[in-house]
């Protein structure tokens, strides 16, 4: 499902990132832990079709990732992978519900109100389908944006840092949502992460140094 | 979710915004069409009403005011002109001229002038009748259909002329009650707005005002005058008189066997020939209106300046007046449509500003937009539509104004000069309008949204 190889990037000279091959399957979930500077975030947006490695290869369903063309890419990103962020952030003008119909109206998907409907209910944001996003509490923003995650049915998800900001109980929430979740649309789940909270719930993790 | 209501969506969402760019745009393509709207509809006056004047001919003074006067019917003449200067423009056989009209001017009925004229008149402005007929008796007259469409006259109403050019009951004059007899169908031209009678009406009229028992060595005048004094001096009598007298005519008005003849029959009929308007030597008129036979020949085009040097009367060129006026208002109309011009850039640069701010307070909402699979692309459109949107509402809005400035400007300017000014009507230019307005908006917006296009997802986020 998701490989990827030698990749390395360099964003000046005195600053380059290796990065260890890494791999994950459909329902597998990989815990990649680092503490800051050692390129978590480099790494993430490199797995998401965000930031283009100096080095290497992103294979994510068969398809190698940089070897498309950029828009070709853009519609590939917001169809088969789902970003959760560790702040969380909407299109403040539009409501809750239509953040969601935004997600797949931007990935050119059909708007499916099933989907959405469901997810709102499964994520139990369903009351709070029609407010404005700010007006939401942070867990309640926190499953919305899974739920943004969500919608398209993707492949991978990366969650950069979703649990950190969070305490023990909302945490283990959060963690528990994202594992489920991901189970449901049988999509890989990477999470990048220096909250070592983590560690001990996911087995199969790897370190950057 | 399409752009469109994306982009509405985010214009919406910042109203203390929105309404700073709305007004400015408003205010800005307002009174651009504003100053369009009336100009156009001020030229289409000007030129309507040139009726095919060739020269005007009145006393000395203002030839501008005189043109104003004679033509435009919104100023006060210069001064009148005796019948025996004016014969040789009112002469049927002129060489040069194909036709011509004499005005006497000075009276009014609820503001709607009363003009002293024969049928001539109504060749310059291809007026027709509409219902009844021409003025042909004394205190006849056949009014324009605004005349009687606003002040609700019929054929058959009568009223009493008011000296001077404005509505004023305590001018009006005690002698002389006047009749329709006809009304003329609208035209568009200024002869909508007036009353015509005979120019002996006027005269007479104005007799028993201002000379009283005028023993005129002319007995047309004289025995006119006698009748009516004896009519106003019994009511009664005098009203019957007059229908009695209007009867005849239906029988008999076309039936000119000679003036001598009308008069001794007592039927208040007045022989409108040109001939028998210059036997009155010493009577006034106000103005003539005259068409050449042919324009560019040479004695035309200097009789004007031939009737300046030579006579006491002036002569003044309408098209020749009324372009001089455009260039005096040109003037004022130039500072306006610049303001105007001046708010509409700053009204753009208040869009261009406003977009650049909220695009920094939404960087991280591109990038997500971006991270949803949205193309750069989509992120260019969609700044472009919001820049785009403001321009259409504001040229909605600005249409909106300057249509109802105009409908307000209207109904005063028809309160003051009697035209009528339509405040619903579109010109060629509002489509050119609107064309720039769209310019405008793309143009603020087009920095901001190459900026957008150009979001760097990654930076954005790292900093999130």
């Amino acid at each position: 499902m998701l490989e990827t190889k030698n990749l390395s990037h360099q964003y000046n000279k005195s600053q380059k990132f290796n990065f260890p091959d890494i791999s994950c399957q459909p329902s597998e979930t990989l815990l990649v832990l680092g503490s800051s500077g050692v390129g978590k975030t480099t790494l993430l947006h490199i797995l998401a079709g965000i930031l283009k490695p100096t080095e290497g290869k992103v294979i994510i369903d068969n398809t190698t990732l940089y070897s498309q063309g950029s828009n070709a890419l853009d519609t590939f990103r917001g169809q088969n992978i789902g970003l959760v962020f560790q702040k969380p952030h909407f299109v403040q003008a539009v409501s809750a519900r239509e953040n969601l119909v935004l997600a797949q109206s931007m990935a050119e998907q059909k708007v499916d109100k099933q989907r959405i409907d469901q997810l709102l209910s499964s994520l139990n944001i369903s009351t709070r389908a029609s407010a404005k996003t700010h007006t939401m509490s942070q867990g309640e923003q926190q499953r919305l944006s899974i739920a943004r995650a969500l919608v398209n049915n993707p492949k991978l998800i990366l969650a950069d840092e979703p649990t950190s900001a969070l305490d023990d109980k909302n945490c283990n929430e959060v963690v528990e949502l994202l594992l489920k979740q991901a189970e449901t649309v049988n999509a890989a789940l990477v999470i990048v992460t220096h909250d070592s909270r983590l560690k001990n719930i996911f087995s199969n993790h790897i370190e950057l140094h | 979710m399409n752009l469109i209501k994306l982009a509405w969506r985010n214009i919406i969402h910042d109203p203390l915004n929105l309404f700073l760019n709305l007004v400015l745009l408003t205010l800005g393509i307002g009174l651009i069409n504003f100053i369009l709207l009336l100009n156009t509809q001020l030229k289409d006056k000007f030129e309507k009403n040139l009726a095919g004047v060739d020269m005007v001919v009145g006393a000395k003074g203002s030839p501008l005011q005189m043109i104003l006067s004679a033509m435009y019917h919104i100023d006060a003449p210069t001064g009148n002109i005796s019948i025996k200067e004016a014969t040789p423009f009112l002469r049927e056989k002129h060489p040069l001229i194909a036709q011509s009209a004499p005005l006497s001017l000075g009276d009014n009925h609820k503001g709607y002038r009363i003009i002293g004229t024969d049928h001539t008149f109504l060749k310059f402005y291809d007026a027709e009748i509409n219902k009844g007929k021409l003025w042909n008796n004394l205190y006849d007259v056949t009014i324009g259909d605004e005349v009687a469409k606003t002040l609700g006259l019929k054929l058959g109403s009568k009223f009493k002329s008011s000296h001077g050019f404005t509505d004023d009951e305590d001018l009006q004059h005690d002698h002389g009650t006047l009749t329709v007899v006809g009304i003329l169908k609208p035209t568009g031209s200024v002869i909508d707005q007036l009353i015509l009678v005979s120019t002996e009406s006027v005269w007479a009229v104005h007799d028993h005002d201002h000379e009283g028992h005028d023993h005129d060595e002319e007995e047309h005048d004289h025995d006119h005058e006698g009748h009516d004094h004896e009519h106003d001096g019994h009511d009664h009598d005098h009203e019957g008189y007059n229908h009695d007298g209007q009867d005849h005519d239906h029988g008999d008005h076309h039936d000119h066997s000679g003036h001598g003849h009308d008069h001794s029959a007592h039927n208040h009929q007045n022989d409108l020939s040109r001939a028998h308007l210059l036997t009155h030597e010493h009577k006034d008129i106000t103005s003539i209106l005259v068409r050449f036979k042919n324009k560019t020949n040479f004695q035309a085009l200097t009789m004007p300046r031939n009737i300046n040097e030579n006579t006491d009367l002036q002569a003044a060129s309408p098209a020749y007046e009324i372009n001089r006026l455009y260039d005096m208002m040109g003037v004022g109309t130039k500072a306006l449509q610049l303001l105007a011009l001046l708010i509409a850039i700053v009204s753009a640069i208040s869009i261009f500003v406003s977009l650049l701010n909220s695009l920094k307070r939404r960087k991280y909402e591109l990038s997500l937009l971006r991270v949803m699979g949205g193309k750069p692309t989509k992120l260019l459109t969609l700044i472009l539509l919001e820049g785009l949107i403001l321009a259409v509402l504001g040229f909605l809005l600005g249409m909106v104004v300057s249509h109802f400035s105009m409908s307000a400007l209207g109904g005063n300017l028809q309160d003051k000069y009697n035209y009528q000014f339509a405040a619903w009507t579109t010109h060629g230019k509002e489509l050119l309008l609107f064309g720039g307005t769209i310019a405008l908006g793309l143009l603020a917006a087009l920095l901001p949204a190459l900026m957008a296009y150009k979001t760097d997802i990654h930076e954005n986020l790292s900093e999130g």
